[in-house]
This record gives C-alpha cells, sequence and structure tokens, in this order.
C-alpha cells in the first residue's frame, strides 16, 4: 500500500526529516521575528523574540512533569484497583 | 390541550424511525440507518424561524419549537452529526444500538427547541435514559456498571435541575426557557446552572464522563462524544451567557482535562478527557458572554462534534478491529492499519487547533474574546491547554497506537486491519468537513448566532500557533520517555461514589449485620424465654380463669334454657288438664264458702 510505503521511506530517511524539522522550527522562530506584524499581540511579552516558542515548549514541559508529580501523588493506581480489569 | 399549529419536529422524524427500524431488515435497514437521519438533517435546514408547536398542558403553555440562530446552529450539527454516526454504524447487526442512538439525538434536539423548562426537562432526561444504553450495549460487567454510575449521576443531575425549575416557577411564574439573571442569583438559577454543568462535566461533577464513554460500545462512544456535553453547552448560552464563574470553571476544566490525559493508558479514555478540556473552552466563552465569545463556544461545539467524533471513529475502529484500546497493549500498527491512523491523525490536527483544520477557525475566537475582555490570565491558561491538546491528541494517540513499541500481542496483531467500509467512509466524509471548516471559513461562521467579525488568518494568529504546536512537539519527543504509558488507572472524582457504596455495602455487610445477628441472638436468648413464661402464664389464665368464668356462664345459660325448654315442650293435655284441675278446685272452692 503506498500510504504505508510513503511511512516507511520517511522512516528510512528518519534522521533527514529530523533535520528538516530543526530547519522549519528556526525558521518559523526568525521568520516570526522579522516579517510578522505584531499589531494584533494583546500584551508585552507577546512582542518579545521567540515568545510564543518558548511558550509552546514550556507549557509542554509544565504539563508532562506536573501531571507526572500529580499522579504519583497517589492518583495513579493499579488497573484492578476498583477490583475490575 | 389544543395544538395551535401541526408543526413537524425534527426529533420525531428520528423516534418514528427508532419504532421502525428493528422492524427492518437487510438492505432496507441500511438505506433507512441513513435515509432517516438525512430526513431529520433536512427538516432541520428548512424549519422556519420563530416558535411553532406550542402546547396548553393544564395551565401552562408549552413550547417544542422555538426556531432562531442560535437553536439552528446546534440543531445542524446535532443532525448532521447523526448522520455520519448512522453510516458508521451501518455494520452493526443489532438495531437497538442505532435505535437508541436515534432516540438519544431527539433528546438532544428536543432540548435545543424547546421554549421552556418543562419541555426541556422532558427531553433532558430522554437524553439521560436512552444514552446509557449505548454504554449496557457492549455487555462488560464493567460497563452495566459504569452505565448503572452513569445513570444515578443524570438522574441527581435531573432531580437538582428540576428542583430549580420549579423554584424559578414559583418566583417568577414563568417556565420560558430563556436568559436567567445571572447577577442577582437565587437558589433557584444554582439550582439550574448545576443541572446544565452536570451536562457539561465540569469539575467536580464530570467524572461521569470518562468513567461512562470508556466504557460505552464503539459506535455508542461516537454518538455519546457528541450530544450530552453540546446540548449542555447549548443550555448555558442561551440562560447563562456572562455568567462571570464559568469562565474559572472553564479554565479549570481545560487544564484538567489535560492533566488527567498525561496520566490516561487507555485511548478512548484519553478522548474523554479531551472533552472536558474542549468543553471547558466553551463554558469559558459563556462565561465570557460577549457576542464574540458566544460565536466562539456556538463555533468551537460545532467543530467538537466533528474532529472528536472522528477521533472516537479512530480509536473505535481500533478497538473494534484488535479489540484493544489501551496503548499499553497497542503500538505500530501503521502497516496493519494506515487509513485509520490518517484519518485520526486529522481528527488530532483539528482539535489541536493546527491552521487549515477546524480547531484554528473555532478555539481562537473565544481565546481572542478572552484577550479583549482583558482576561489576560484565562487566555493564557487556554493558550497552555491548547499545548496539552495537541500534545496528547496530536502526538501521544497516534504515535502510542500507530508508532512506538510494538505491544500487541500475536493475537491482536493478526486482527488488525483497517475498518469496514463503511466506518471508513464515516471517517473520511467527517475528515473532509474538519479540513472544510479550517479552509473555507464563511461555511461556519455563517451558521453563527451573531455576524462574525473575526478573521483566524493573520500572520500573527498562524504564526502564534505553528510556533506553540510545533514547539509542544518538540517537547513531546525529547520527553518522550516519561510519556510512555503505563497499565494503570487514574483516581478521579468518581472515586467518592464508587468507594461510598463500597463503604455503605460494607456497612451492611458488616456493622449493620453485627448488630442485627446481636439483637437477634438477644432475642432468642432473653425475649424468647420471657415470652415462653408469659405464654404459659397466659395459656393457665386463659384455660382456667377465662374459660372458667366462660364454661360457667355456658353452664348457666345452657342449665335456664334447658329448663324453659322443659316448661315450653310439656304436652298440651297435660297443661290443660292442670288448668282444669286448678279451675274446679277454685270453683268448688267457691261454692263451699259461698253456702
Amino acid at each position: 500500500m503506498k500510504l504505508v510505503a510513503l511511512i516507511e521511506f520517511l522512516q528510512r530517511h528518519l534522521k533527514v526529516l529530523v533535520r528538516l524539522c530543526w530547519l522549519v522550527l528556526a525558521l518559523l522562530v526568525v521568520g516570526d521575528w522579522l516579517w510578522v506584524d505584531k499589531e494584533p499581540a494583546h500584551t508585552e511579552p507577546e512582542h518579545w523574540f521567540g515568545f510564543w516558542s518558548a511558550f509552546g515548549f514550556v507549557a509542554c514541559v509544565v504539563i508532562i512533569f506536573f501531571s507526572k508529580w500529580y499522579g504519583h501523588r497517589g492518583i495513579m493506581k493499579r488497573e484492578d484497583y476498583y477490583g475490575d480489569k | 390541550m389544543a395544538i395551535s399549529d401541526l408543526w413537524l419536529h425534527p426529533a420525531v422524524i428520528l423516534l418514528l424511525g427508532a419504532v421502525l427500524l428493528p422492524l427492518l431488515r437487510g438492505r432496507v435497514r441500511s438505506v433507512a440507518l441513513v435515509v432517516i437521519p438525512v430526513l431529520a438533517f433536512l427538516r432541520v435546514l428548512y424549519l422556519d424561524p420563530g416558535t411553532h408547536g406550542c402546547v396548553q398542558f393544564l395551565d401552562w403553555g408549552l413550547v417544542f419549537g422555538r426556531v432562531d440562530k442560535l437553536s439552528q446552529v446546534f440543531g445542524y450539527i446535532m443532525t448532521l452529526m447523526c448522520i455520519l454516526g448512522s453510516i458508521y454504524s451501518l455494520h452493526v447487526k443489532n438495531p437497538a444500538e442505532q435505535a437508541v442512538a436515534w432516540c438519544y439525538v431527539a433528546g438532544s434536539l428536543g432540548v435545543i427547541y424547546a421554549g421552556d423548562y418543562l419541555v426541556l426537562f422532558l427531553f433532558w432526561e430522554l437524553m439521560a435514559f436512552s444514552s446509557v444504553f449505548l454504554i449496557w450495549q457492549r455487555r462488560r460487567p464493567q460497563s452495566i456498571a459504569a452505565g448503572l454510575r452513569y445513570l444515578l449521576v443524570h438522574v441527581f443531575g435531573g432531580v437538582v435541575l428540576l428542583g430549580g425549575i420549579m423554584l424559578h416557577y414559583k418566583a417568577t411564574g414563568s417556565l420560558a426557557f430563556g436568559q436567567l439573571d445571572v447577577v442577582h442569583r437565587d437558589l433557584a438559577t444554582w439550582m439550574i446552572l448545576i443541572g446544565f454543568i452536570l451536562n457539561a462535566a465540569v469539575p467536580p461533577l464530570h467524572a461521569w464522563l470518562p468513567d461512562a464513554y470508556s466504557e460505552a460500545t464503539v459506535t455508542g462512544s461516537v454518538f455519546l462524544c457528541a450530544f450530552t456535553t453540546k446540548t449542555a453547552v447549548y443550555a448555558l448560552c442561551r440562560a447563562f451567557a456572562g455568567m462571570e464563574v464559568l469562565v474559572v470553571l472553564g479554565v479549570v476544566m481545560a487544564i484538567y482535562g489535560v492533566v488527567y490525559a498525561v496520566l490516561e493508558n487507555d485511548s478512548r479514555k484519553l478522548l474523554a478527557y479531551h472533552i472536558i478540556s474542549q468543553v471547558g473552552y466553551m463554558v469559558a466563552g459563556v462565561g465570557l458572554g460577549t457576542q464574540m465569545a458566544i460565536n466562539g463556544a456556538c463555533a468551537h461545539a460545532f467543530a467538537h462534534i466533528l474532529y472528536k467524533g472522528l477521533l472516537f471513529m479512530g480509536t473505535g475502529s481500533v478497538l473494534q478491529m484488535t479489540g484493544q484500546s489501551k496503548f499499553t497493549e497497542l503500538g505500530g500498527l501503521y502497516k496493519k492499519m494506515p487509513w485509520a491512523f490518517v484519518f485520526t491523525l486529522i481528527g488530532g490536527l483539528s482539535i489541536s487547533a493546527f491552521p487549515l483544520f477546524s480547531g484554528f477557525v473555532s478555539k481562537s475566537m473565544i481565546v481572542a474574546a478572552g484577550f479583549e475582555e482583558h482576561r489576560t490570565t484565562a487566555a493564557f491558561l487556554l493558550m497552555l491547554a491548547s499545548a496539552g491538546t495537541f500534545l496528547h491528541t496530536g502526538l501521544k494517540v497516534p504515535y502510542f497506537i500507530w508508532f512506538g513499541k510494538n505491544n500487541c500481542s500475536a493475537e491482536t496483531w493478526q486482527r488488525a486491519e483497517d475498518p469496514p467500509w463503511n466506518m471508513r467512509l464515516a471517517m473520511a466524509i467527517t475528515a473532509g468537513l474538519c479540513i472544510w471548516i479550517g479552509c473555507y471559513t464563511p461555511y461556519l461562521y455563517k451558521l453563527l448566532p451573531y455576524a462574525v467579525d473575526y478573521q483566524p488568518y493573520t500572520a500573527y494568529h498562524v504564526s502564534e500557533t505553528l510556533q506553540i504546536l510545533l514547539f509542544t512537539a518538540v517537547g513531546f519527543f525529547l520527553f518522550l520517555k516519561p510519556l510512555q504509558p503505563t497499565a494503570t488507572i487514574s483516581l478521579d472524582m468518581d472515586w467518592f461514589y464508587r468507594m461510598g457504596g463500597r463503604a455503605v455495602q460494607w456497612f451492611v455487610d458488616k456493622p449493620a449485620q453485627a448488630v442485627d445477628t446481636w439483637v437477634g441472638e438477644l432475642y432468642r436468648v432473653c425475649g424468647l424465654a420471657w415470652l415462653m413464661v408469659t405464654a404459659r402464664a397466659s395459656a393457665w389464665f386463659d384455660g382456667r380463669v377465662i374459660d372458667g368464668v366462660v364454661d360457667g356462664f355456658a353452664r348457666s345459660v345452657r342449665g335456664a334454657g334447658d329448663r324453659l325448654r322443659h316448661l315450653q315442650t310439656r304436652q298440651l293435655q297435660f297443661n290443660i288438664l292442670s288448668a282444669m284441675a286448678v279451675l274446679v278446685l277454685l270453683l268448688l272452692v267457691y261454692l263451699l264458702t259461698s253456702m
């Protein structure tokens, strides 16, 4: 199937793909700084260089580690905790 | 009772269809499964604005058909989703499942077009009592228990809502379903609000949703994810626009769902937690209450019904084909189920508000309304939650089902393949709609209750969104290890009533049973012995005293009776002879004394 072949092609060239992704990310941050009009921004920090990039990354990290911390405070239990699996 | 005009409610088409469906067989039933929801959809399209279906009942004028822009946008998407869900369920052999699903949709439509609280309540309960069968139809012991919990919670919510309606009627003398006074709130307002937000799955009244939706049938969860919460959002839009507390509750919902999604191992339960998160945006929009925010809430409900339905279709197809829904029992399925992957990914990109996908043009309206109303903290927290949405639904779900470590058993791998044509068709249409809404904004914006003065495709908004989402992806791949699913469950608010129920059972089994046994023993030892003594004394008293008196009296009566009888029964001749002898004797005495 062509779809599977495409996925496997991308997997075989994973290193190139990852480098391309980094390039896209860099272009996004730089392009945002150079060409995007910040007039619609509502707050001062939104004008900072790479603000939304940092926001996205920090938000992701905070969500992962806060959730894991919360889960290990007795929230995560065995699957048969309620007596069913 | 007089019907003011003959008006065909779209719900009636589905209810009649639900009655008819089990009587049909084979190809006819398949055709009906598509045609009847299409008829309901067409009926919605051709509804005239205004008030219809007015019925006088006792002292109340009930309104079944209030048609306006707000009800139409919800009626439109509900019936559209009914078509898609019905196509997705074409392969299901049991017509009861589709019939109860249609009753459930009819309940939702009944609420949407209700003009008064009594009609709303009637259809509100129809939704609860029909939707529970979509959970029970899975027939697992866990599903039966989850369905019972679902029903109990909704019955509780319904009772609170009815109480609020009654108090509201007593205070105002009106049952009209419209905007309530959200500034000067009374007990009735709070009770109606509790009834509504329970169905919107607002914490702490939310735990029924992940508990029940993850236990529903494959097709059942596609229906469930669309109707209950979004009908509640409609009710909130209608009655509670601008209620401040909803902004806070909405933000809490948005983050709460995201946090639990990190911990979740079951793909369908993860999606259920993301319903809470996404409905949080809508609830916050209702709380903001501006025209843009209400438009945003409606637009997001519209988009959400489609992409969440698509996500449940994708993960449902995995469950249907492999029998598994947990990440720890799946993985690497792209080789076996590539189309299910593509459609689920489109759902994931839509919910994550990727540019060109539906969530991008709807979610941003609510966040923009938040910024415009200077609710900066709330708006930033909603942005943070959107990073979490992409983290789980856009990345975690596709990655751990179709890529990642292959945890499939030999049997799971053997069974895995793309689902039947009808499921693929439903997913393809829904995916197409998600992209269509994201690319051609007038389609959705023209349906909204207020005129839209909002342009999502600005360079700033596109750049902002891409940065948040792509750097979230960086975080995902960097911290893949902590995100590895574990075979655990997460305790939630349902713990209180699940363990509370067990506490009651323990109380009945142990202390209450012990007291009952002790009382029984005490009665046997003390009570029974005393009872025997008193019984013997009573028997003696009865035998000797009572019987003696009674028997003696009886004997006396019998003797007197005998004597009387003896007097009465002597022979007549003897009596006459005796009388004649006395008479002769008296005559002789008279003659002797007179000489």
